[in-house]
């Protein structure tokens, strides 16, 4: 076992271990923090199943930041959906056989490798060129991006340019998941690949990539909007009552 | 038009979204509250010694408590998105006044000393350390927001800068560092039941006033009863509607509209007022304590039903806050709701028919509606999301005939603030309220020049107040504002009341 492979296959135990337990904690203080008062910005749904359709709809078509930007909005979206399928073309190492579903995705995951770059380049020039948003931007914010864009670009580079052995990479995984390990390819764009996206599970928990559980725990799109039906009580303000 | 030692901002057409200007309105910050003040509050007199500590503490203690500003913080990614949609920015160009900036003045603290990033790696993340400079530059900025929530609209996560500002007046005021205005105000609420301070006398005073008033000029009895056990309705009101032009045209509205329907109604003098400042500074407590004056007067007086007047945050605090904070209501009749917007009622009397309006009344008026920003993205009315936007119209369309949207960008839940609200209706922040208002008067510019719009109807007091105070800077008239109800007042025709030619034949008859 040569000690890439060691050191590759400690990195993503490390990384798996620190995104789950690192995000888990996170929702868990979250959940815990109670919401004292209903506070959704309205015109909010009065009912729960308004309330699923309504983050539905911002989940899959980010429906409030299509308001607020436009430009924002189509390169954040072009980025996130691609991200999204290329991330389901990848399951395809971490099973065998392949389910049906991710066989069939996996012609469009090309186009979406694009998509998700295209996206990170809007991104990027906007954080540069408008000068508001070059205002707000610390310098994590250009990082995160950076860290997206050379993760599509290395694995389009490795699809399109230096071909590395695909086979070799999934036994590599599927190793990881049964303890039993093999041999991981000395490509350097693979391995700089995989780093990146080891890098981005460790960082996830730790930075504004927490958007993504926040978005489900945020009190101005998940409640509903019932407080003249329904009492709604933290526990900390029980002790008010006399 | 009005003196002022700033600038006031030009009026476009079409809204442009400024060039940023650094530090343009970094000298603005209200008056600090003095130890009496803050101490009828819960709160240190002044700014305690151990501030440091105190205020990593009281963040700490709110990061706990408030789930909105744990996520809120945690969940930023700065897209920008929100950075052209508060008022604010709009009229002052000041970078901070845009609302992600504004809750990173926060946000760098609480990385800083919170998460691990900011802990380890301060400058990557813009985590800052907590100075002196630190709390009034948060003193300041926090001061220059209305808690709007117009950029909680536009947030892909639906970030609530409101949230963050009213957390961080909390912390200000847990470490003595309170704001004068609001603070003054609620001690006067927790001491005479009211934010103006005015004693019972005096009320009951105003409401002899009012009907005699009203039976000089139709002849007929309209009761403004206070204190009245035994009545169906416990109306609460901000006080404003007690004492000043256009409000009192309001109050009056409403006594007809009750009149005509038969209802038994009262005033309180125990709870003399339905605006909370309590909200605006983020405490929890003491909107409580506000609050249980209107619990308090309901059983008191032994009323069926709570109906509350045209006072945007208050709307907010009774339609959203008050079933939790002072409930529950159960002695209270179960077919209505707790509590009903006076819109509502009206809303409801009309549809049944039990108002004899003459629209006629209103025809020198050409009118356009502001949706009050607690109304518009923090309640509800009626029994339908968005609710909120279309009863008042219909109450317009319903007393007038004259109508006019203005620009749909800037009206429902994307309504621009007056620029006055969340506790800044105060003189000495004069120079932001006027700048805050700059895109609201933009579009009501653009409805007067396009469309011959004279008037705009509103149903906050703070609202009414503020555009009462602005509009002259920007070459309007103060008159141009008026209350909804007193819309309705003009169109009610009383069961009974004089008509035309009985008034001219008492005039005549006077001049013999
Ligand atoms: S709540 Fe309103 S005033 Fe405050 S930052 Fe948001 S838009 Fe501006
Ligand atoms: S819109 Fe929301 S996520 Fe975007 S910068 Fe503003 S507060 Fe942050």
């Amino acid at each position: 076992m040569s000690f890439l492979t060691i050191a590759y296959a400690l990195l993503f135990y490390f990384a798996t271990a620190i995104l789950v337990i690192g995000l888990a904690r996170k929702m868990i203080i979250f959940y815990r923090a109670p919401a004292p008062l209903k506070i959704p910005t309205t015109p909010a749904p009065t009912t729960q199943t308004g309330v699923v359709m309504r983050l539905f709809r911002e989940v899959v078509f980010f429906e409030s930041l299509f308001k607020g930007a436009k430009w924002t909005w189509l390169f954040g979206w072009l980025f996130h959906f691609g991200l999204f399928l290329v991330t389901l073309r990848h399951l395809r190492y971490f099973q065998d056989p392949v389910w049906l579903p991710i066989e069939l995705i996996q012609p469009f995951g090309i186009y979406a490798g694009f998509a998700m770059v295209a996206g990170l380049v809007g991104l990027i020039g906007r954080r540069i060129l408008v000068d508001r948003v070059r205002y707000i931007s610390a310098p994590s914010d250009f990082f995160m991006l950076g860290l997206l864009l050379l993760i599509g670009f290395s694995g389009l580079m490795m699809k399109f340019v230096s071909h590395t052995d695909i086979v070799a990479v999934k036994s590599f995984f599927l190793g990881l998941m049964t303890f039993s390990w093999s041999e991981l390819p000395t490509d350097v764009v693979l391995l700089v690949h995989l780093f990146l996206v080891a890098l981005l599970m460790i960082i996830f928990p730790i930075s504004k990539l927490l958007h993504a559980p926040g978005l489900f725990f945020s009190p101005t799109r998940n409640q509903v909007d019932n407080p003249r039906e329904q009492r709604h009580l933290a526990e900390w303000a029980r002790k008010f009552e006399q | 038009m009005a003196k002022a030692d700033f600038e006031v901002p030009e009026l476009k057409e079409y809204p442009e979204v400024p060039m940023y200007v650094e530090g343009a309105m970094a000298k603005s910050s209200p008056f600090v509250a003095k130890p009496d003040h803050n101490t009828p509050l819960g709160f240190p007199g002044e700014l305690v010694d151990d501030w440091h500590a105190k205020t990593l503490e009281a963040m700490g203690d709110l990061l706990g408590k408030y789930r909105s500003f744990q996520v809120y913080l945690d969940s930023c990614v700065k897209c920008g998105a929100c950075t052209d949609k508060c008022h604010y920015y709009l009229g002052t160009k000041d970078p901070k006044n845009m609302p992600v900036a504004r809750q990173d003045l926060l946000r760098k603290v609480y990385r800083r000393y919170f998460t691990f990033a900011g802990k380890y790696f301060p400058k990557l993340v813009g985590a800052e350390d907590l100075t002196r400079e630190t709390l009034d530059d948060w003193y300041s900025y926090f001061h220059q927001c209305s808690q709007c929530r117009r950029c909680s609209v536009f947030c892909p996560y639906g970030i609530d800068t409101a949230e963050i500002s009213m957390a961080a007046r909390e912390i200000l005021d847990r470490i003595g560092y309170g704001q004068k205005y609001c603070n003054e105000i609620i001690a006067k609420v927790h001491k005479i039941g009211n934010n103006l301070g005015l004693p019972g006398p005096a009320i009951l005073d105003t409401l002899e006033g009012l009907e005699e008033d009203v039976f000089d000029e139709t002849g007929v009895e309209v009761k403004y009863p206070l204190d009245v056990k035994g009545a169906d309705i416990l109306l609460v009101t901000p006080s404003a509607d007690f004492f000043a032009e256009p409000h009192v045209d309001g109050l009056i509205g409403y006594g007809k509209v009750f009149h005509e329907c038969g209802v038994s109604w009262t005033l309180s003098t125990h709870a003399s007022e339905a605006g909370n400042f309590g909200m605006f500074i983020g405490s929890y407590e003491n909107m409580r304590r506000v609050s249980m004056r209107v619990r308090e007067a309901a059983l008191e007086l032994g009323v069926k039903r709570i109906v509350f007047g045209e006072c945007g945050h208050a709307w907010r605090v009774a339609y959203s806050f008050l079933n939790t904070l002072a409930g529950p209501f159960d002695f209270l009749d179960p077919n209505y709701p707790v509590p009903q917007h006076i819109l509502e009622f009206t809303w409801d009397a009309i549809q049944q028919g039990k108002l004899n309006l003459d629209k006629s009344a209103n025809d020198e008026m050409v009118l356009t509606f502001h949706d009050s920003c607690n109304v518009a993205r923090a309640s509800r009315m009626g029994d339908k999301p968005g609710g909120q936007f279309e009863i008042p119209r219909n109450v317009i369309k319903a007393v007038c005939n004259n109508y006019v949207d203005m620009d749909p960008d800037t009206t429902r839940e994307r309504t621009f603030c007056c620029g006055g609200g969340g506790g800044l209706l105060t003189d000495d922040l004069m120079e932001i309220r006027v700048k805050g208002a700059k895109p609201r008067m933009e579009a009501l510019n653009n409805v007067m020049q396009e469309q011959g719009v004279t008037h705009m109807a509103a149903i906050c007091a703070i609202c009414k107040s503020q555009f009462t105070k602005v509009l002259p800077y920007y070459g309007m008239d103060m008159d141009q504002i008026v209350s909804v109800h007193q819309l309705v007042s003009n169109a009610i025709v009383l069961t009974g009341q004089n008509s035309d030619d009985d008034e001219d034949q008492a005039e005549a008859e006077g001049a013999d």
